[in-house]
């Protein structure tokens, strides 16, 4: 048989044997980027189709916890950055061709969106709440008035914040894993999925609640269908392609994909929800907490496996 | 860069010289050896490579900087401006011959091909050390260089090809 030995001199903490440069902040980073974008997309969505009054929980107090998670991600990120002093240097320059730069303007641009969308409900959620400065409310006054148009500001950024996710990492070519355009819709739809999630914790509507679990079950079906498009795109592409497919496949992410992510964090919650819509008595919180888990996990994972894929040569 | 895997013997002194020469921080290399075997039994076939960053023409890591820390330079070589790095490691994930490496004081940093020295008019710390003279350095629009010169009548390779970064460091086979 053909041998084939590799020995390398190199031995650098967190390169060999394999990358491991980004831990826990950058999933965590996304999982929190794509809970915002899902929030704030059906925030803006419900208010274009005047419906804000029958969605109570998803135009008014799930957007509260939106600038909470992009705060907490983007914490999460300077955590990671290995030259934190410098981090200004990201707000310095445009550049189109890297994600993170994307990614960082955008966050400029959409929690501060996120904010404002919270401050003209601040009245409607908490009747004691006071601007005490005349211009505020002047403010408040006119960001009511031009509600429908921010909501469509709002839901062009979630796109683009919750695409970015997945784009984030499959820009990067070195990575086989990672480099598909699947992920950018795979980590788009998974983010709304998360997003619906959390806003089905907080509605305390049953209507509510039931329109949202609708939304999210079709989100878990396209996640599943994406899922499977992504491994039979690697399995018919090139060794490289096929070795990160077989890390979930055999390898050592296949228990904790397939258990986790796939049947905990995707089939079982759709069936919970299909069984709630279909009348039978589940837990409120028991799917929504499951989908939560399961996109978190998701990437991790995916941003562990990642890594340890690369060219062979 | 040409690097003749026949003239290699591994041992090493291109990575020490290095280390020296930029003073690279304990634990760390900005080039180092590969030892490839391949064949069946007896008749097996060894190869020595010096490896370092490819300074790639289609280069990934300068693509994905968010703060232009990364840059081609004059010339075709591929720097980091440390001042201008915020560690985000994006382009370490970018590298497919993970060519960088994190530097404890922060920054992102890799073989530079010894720019300083270079400017000067002087080879890389690497190619005045070694002592196989199997590392040819110039510039390779220039048909009488070094390195052009090297390439002219050898057959050689580039690491990965298919990862389409255009890679500048041809190993002569
Ligand atoms: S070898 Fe890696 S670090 Fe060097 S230019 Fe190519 S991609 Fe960039
Ligand atoms: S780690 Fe530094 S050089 Fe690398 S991409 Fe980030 S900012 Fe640029």
């Amino acid at each position: 048989m053909n041998e084939e030995l590799f020995v390398s001199g190199r031995d650098i903490p967190n390169i060999d044997p394999y990358l491991n440069i980004w831990h826990w902040q950058i999933p965590l980073y996304l999982f929190l980027g794509g809970l915002a974008a899902g929030i704030l997309f059906f925030a803006g969505f419900y208010t274009v189709r005047g419906k804000a009054d029958r969605m109570q929980a998803t135009v008014k107090w799930a957007p509260l916890l939106a600038p909470i998670a992009l705060v907490l991600g983007l914490g999460a990120l300077f955590w990671d950055l290995k030259h934190e002093l410098y981090f200004w240097q990201l707000y310095t320059t445009v550049r189109l061709d890297s994600p993170m730069s994307w990614g960082a303007w955008t966050l400029m641009v959409i929690t501060p969106l996120s904010l404002v969308w919270v401050a003209s409900y601040m009245k409607e959620i908490f009747p004691w709440w006071d601007w005490k400065f005349s211009f505020l409310n002047k403010f408040e006054a006119w960001v009511i008035k031009n509600r429908v148009g921010l909501a469509w500001v709002m839901m062009v950024y979630a796109v683009i914040l919750g695409v970015y996710t997945g784009i984030l990492l499959s820009a990067f070519n070195a990575r086989p894993l990672w480099n598909t355009s699947i992920l950018g819709p795979l980590f788009l739809v998974s983010g709304f999925s998360t997003g619906l999630a959390t806003t089905i914790l907080l509605s305390k509507d049953p209507k509510e609640r039931k329109r949202l679990s609708q939304i999210d079950l079709i989100f878990i079906v396209i996640e599943l269908f994406l899922i499977t498009h992504l491994f039979m795109g690697f399995l018919a592409g090139s060794e490289t392609a096929i070795e990160a497919a077989n890390l979930f496949l055999g390898g050592p992410f296949t228990v904790t994909f397939w258990v986790f992510v796939v049947a905990l964090g995707l089939i079982f919650p759709a069936v919970l929800e299909t069984l709630e819509l279909l009348g039978y008595h589940v837990p409120k919180w028991l799917p929504a907490v499951l989908i939560l888990f399961g996109g978190l996990m998701f990437r991790f994972i995916m941003v562990e496996a990642g890594q340890i894929t690369r060219y062979l040569y | 860069m040409a690097i003749d895997t026949k003239k290699c013997v591994g041992c090493g002194d291109c990575v020490v010289a290095c280390q020296t020469e930029n003073n690279v921080p304990h634990g760390y290399c900005r080039d180092w050896i590969v030892e490839r075997v391949d064949g069946t039994y007896p008749s097996l076939s060894l190869e020595f490579r010096s490896e370092r960053c490819n300074h790639c023409d289609n280069s990934p890591c300068v693509r994905c900087c968010p703060t232009g820390a990364s840059h081609k330079a004059e010339g075709g070589i591929v720097l980091v401006t440390h001042h201008k790095c915020i560690g985000c490691g994006a382009c370490i994930q970018s590298c497919p011959y993970d060519a960088r490496y994190p530097h404890p004081e922060g920054y992102v940093d890799k073989c530079t091909f010894c720019i300083h020295r270079v400017e000067k008019g002087q080879k890389t710390a690497c190619v005045d050390v070694c002592p196989t003279h199997c590392l040819h350095f110039g510039d390779l629009d220039d048909p009488n260089s070094d390195v052009s010169l090297a390439l002219k009548d050898r057959k050689w390779k580039v690491l990965a090809p298919e990862a389409g970064t255009k890679p500048q460091l041809y190993f002569l086979t």
